[in-house]
Order: C-alpha cells, then sequence, then structure tokens
C-alpha cells in the first residue's frame, strides 16, 4: 500500500486526473476508517454523544451532515482562491449557515413531516467541527471534485461511528432497534433488564473509545497517530 | 495577500448575495410553509382523536366536516365571533387562568359521539411543548393526547412526540369525584396521591420534558372545567 501512494501523486501530475482516479477514491475512502473524522481527527464528537441514542436520529444526522459537507466544501473550493485570507473563517461559515438555512427553508416548504424530526439536528450541523474542519484542511488548498469526494467520505465516515454508536445504545439502552423490539421477552421474563446507563452521553464517550481502541489495535497505520 | 478594500468589498458582496438569496427563498416558500403548519394543526387535533390518516385531502375533508371550532372563557361562555385559529395560546396561558380565552374544538364521530379537544402550551427543557388532549362526553375520562415540542433532546424529551408515551393517556381520567386531579406525568418511583388512572410514566432521561407536560396538562384543562360543568348540567347527565 505504501509503495503505490508514494508513486501515485507523480503520475497523475503528468495525465489529466480521471473523476475516479486513485487520489480521488482515497478522498473518499479514507475518511471511513484511516483518516476518520471521529476516531482519528477527533472532530464532532459532541454531536456523536449526543443523538445516538437511537438508530434514526443517527442516520438522519448523518445524512444531513454528508450532503452539507460535500456542498460546502464545494462551494468553498470552487471561490477558494478569491477568498481573503484574513476573512476565511468567516466566508466559510457563511457559506455553511446558508446551506443549512436554505435545506432547512426547502424541508419546511416541502418535506413537512421530516423537517419537524430535523430542526434539532439541522441548527446542530452548523457548529459540527467536522463541516469547518474539512473546509480548512482540504477544501482551501485543492480542487472542487475531489473537494466534494472529501466531504462525502467525511459525512460517511462520520455516519459509520454514529450508528456503530447508535446501535450498540439502543439494543442495550432500550432493547429496540429503529424502533423494532429486538430483545425477546422472554429474557426480560428472566429478569434482564435495559441499561440505563445506554441513555446517557458518557456511555457514547465510553464506547466510542472502545471503537478507537479496537481500530488503533488493528490497523497498523494508526499506531504512532497522536 | 489581499488588500483592505479588496477584503471589505468582498465581505460586503459576500454578505449581500446571501443576505438576497436567504430572503428570496424565505419568501417563496413563505406559502407553502404556512400552508403546512396549517395542515399540522389540523393533523395534530385528529391525532389526538386517534384519528391517523396522512392524506392532505383526507385531512382537509375530516377536519370540515367533523370539528367545530369555538372558544369559550373560562366562566364557561361560549364567546361568539372570536376565531379559534386566531388566537395566541402562548399569550393565554400567560394570562391567569380566570381572564384566558379558550379555544375548543369538538370532535363528532360517525356515531355521533362528541369528544372535546382542548389545546395546551407548555414550556421543556429547552423551549416551547405543547399539545391536545381529546376527552369523551363524561367529561372524565380521555379519549386521546397529542403533544410536540420545539426542540427537545432527541431520544430523551423528544419522546413526548412519539406514539407509545402519548397512547399511555387514553383512558385514563382527570376527575376524582368532582374534584379536579389531572393525569400525573411521574416517574415509575414517584409517589402519587392519586390511583393508577391518574398517572402515565414519564421517560428515562426526559424529566424535566415529562415534567413540562405534567404541568402544562394541569395548567390548560381545568380552566374548561366550568364549560363542562354547564355541559353537564344542561344535558341532564
Amino acid at each position: 500500500m505504501s509503495v503505490e501512494t508514494a508513486s501515485a501523486p507523480a503520475v497523475q501530475e503528468s495525465k489529466k486526473e480521471g473523476l475516479f482516479s486513485k487520489k480521488n477514491r482515497r478522498a473518499l475512502s479514507d475518511p471511513l476508517d484511516d483518516n476518520n473524522p471521529i476516531t482519528v481527527q477527533v472532530l464532532g464528537i459532541c454531536s456523536a454523544l449526543a443523538v445516538t441514542v437511537q438508530v434514526k436520529p443517527a442516520i438522519i444526522m448523518a445524512i444531513g451532515v454528508t450532503l452539507v459537507t460535500a456542498f460546502s466544501n464545494l462551494i468553498i473550493s470552487v471561490i477558494r482562491d478569491s477568498i481573503p485570507g484574513r476573512i476565511r473563517m468567516i466566508v466559510q461559515l457563511v457559506v455553511v449557515a446558508l446551506l443549512v438555512t436554505l435545506v432547512d427553508q426547502i424541508l419546511k416548504a416541502y418535506m413537512f413531516d421530516v423537517s419537524k424530526k430535523l430542526s434539532v439536528f439541522v441548527g446542530l450541523i452548523i457548529t459540527n467541527c467536522i463541516v469547518m474542519g474539512r473546509l480548512e484542511a482540504y477544501a482551501m488548498s485543492q480542487k472542487p471534485w475531489p473537494s466534494f469526494l472529501d466531504g462525502i467520505g467525511n459525512g460517511l465516515g462520520y455516519g459509520i461511528i454514529l450508528v456503530v454508536v447508535a446501535i450498540i445504545r439502543e439494543v442495550f439502552g432500550s432493547g429496540t432497534l429503529l424502533g423494532f423490539k429486538v430483545i425477546p421477552q422472554w429474557a426480560y421474563d428472566m429478569g434482564y433488564v435495559n441499561n440505563g446507563m445506554m441513555m446517557l452521553p458518557p456511555m457514547a464517550l465510553f464506547l466510542i473509545g472502545i471503537y478507537i481502541w479496537i481500530q488503533r489495535g488493528r490497523n497498523p497505520k494508526l499506531y504512532n497517530v497522536s | 495577500m489581499h488588500s483592505n478594500r479588496y477584503t471589505f468589498i468582498y465581505a460586503i458582496v459576500l454578505s449581500v448575495v446571501t443576505a438576497v438569496l436567504l430572503a428570496f427563498a424565505s419568501e417563496g416558500f413563505r406559502p407553502l410553509q404556512e400552508a403546512n403548519i396549517a395542515l399540522d394543526k389540523k393533523t395534530n387535533i385528529l391525532h389526538s382523536v386517534r384519528l391517523d390518516t396522512k392524506k392532505r385531502a383526507e385531512i382537509e375533508q375530516i377536519y370540515k366536516d367533523r370539528i367545530h371550532e369555538m372558544v369559550v372563557d373560562a366562566q364557561g361562555n361560549e364567546l361568539s365571533g372570536v376565531d379559534a385559529n386566531a388566537i395566541v395560546l402562548k399569550d393565554e396561558v400567560a394570562k391567569p387562568a380566570a381572564e384566558r380565552k379558550l379555544p375548543l374544538y369538538v370532535y363528532t364521530a360517525e356515531d355521533g359521539k362528541k369528544r372535546y379537544v382542548m389545546p395546551m402550551q407548555g414550556v421543556g427543557l429547552w423551549g416551547p411543548i405543547w399539545g391536545y388532549l381529546s376527552i369523551e362526553p363524561d367529561f372524565n375520562t380521555v379519549y386521546g393526547s397529542y403533544f410536540d415540542h420545539k426542540g427537545e433532546t432527541p431520544g430523551l424529551g423528544a419522546e413526548i412526540a412519539e406514539k407509545p408515551f402519548q397512547q399511555q393517556f387514553e383512558g385514563k381520567t382527570i376527575m376524582e369525584a368532582d374534584k379536579f386531579v389531572s393525569v400525573y406525568v411521574a416517574k415509575k418511583t414517584d409517589k402519587i396521591p392519586y390511583g393508577p388512572e391518574h398517572r402515565v410514566d414519564g421517560i428515562s432521561g426526559g424529566t424535566i420534558t415529562s415534567k413540562g407536560v405534567d404541568v402544562m396538562i394541569k395548567n390548560c384543562v381545568e380552566p374548561y372545567l366550568v364549560y363542562f360543568n354547564k355541559l353537564k348540567s344542561s344535558t341532564g347527565e
């Protein structure tokens, strides 16, 4: 793997880059594991604690963040050369807030039911560290298309952690999955009880910690991170 | 490095462009959004009388045919010429109970049986909560309920907007002999001075929201009793 990455950039410089060249594919796939926004970059922890009590809000939040990260990355990347350096963070924030507000308005007009469920999350997306983090770290210095892919990749990487944590918390905390009962009644009859700790935010922190532990134990690239 | 001039112009242009975009979006979507809000209110009222249809036309039709909107005051008089939908519940709840205008939605089922739907408004943990409670013509038994919220924590306080919480209210009673005792929203371990027909389980992890619902029901239902008593005595029940 490491040999390929070392030689890849030189080859791509000479030819016109394909839509799904190796570099672009990596922009999309790296954040899923090797460069995961939550477990490796340690961004977006706050919302990961707040919305993982149940699977459904976690999925909705993941979709929202993916869309916003992708499109704000795209827009910022397109205008990156014109942005004055001294106010770049403000410009980034304005673009993110614009996108989030537009999404909110459109949902309210055309998908009112969804918007009622989403209203809390939409506001949270603006403050999600991943969005700003990717704009600063990637979109400000990369072309639009790779930036767009990077946004999608980071959104999905965030989503994976959210869903994994939410599944564990919902199954052991409430005995349900997406609202359906998964722990059979006979288990309760025999004295099984739901773990109330799972309902509380600190449990998400423990679960993410365990996830990071397992991930670093298995992925050699992460041995010497941080 | 860009010049100061460039930076200022850039900031101004960016602000104006985004402001114009958002203004257009807000104005353009407003009629649709307002229609949605009006429809949502009707849907919620129907929810509280156990009607769960999602189809727009059906909701409008049922609402038109079966719901009668009226306004009463705390002395039990029907107020004529007041539009129930024009009343801002938040302002009414802030007044002393005796001065409130009380919107009431009367639902007539297909078998002719009436149910009385009372709108409620209160506060949760992060912001406003509201809902509708419908009671049977005995003015005691709860027929159904609906709750919603502005921004309670998803998975915790926000559970008041879910069916399992709302269905608990069905068949509970709000009166003990002739005294109003409401339905308590309490923790499983909490002791209340009345029997199980006056309590529902609050939400684990959503204690403050649950308490908000408890207070909201007590605060918003009681003023209607004078009018209900009048109806009771006039029909001779």
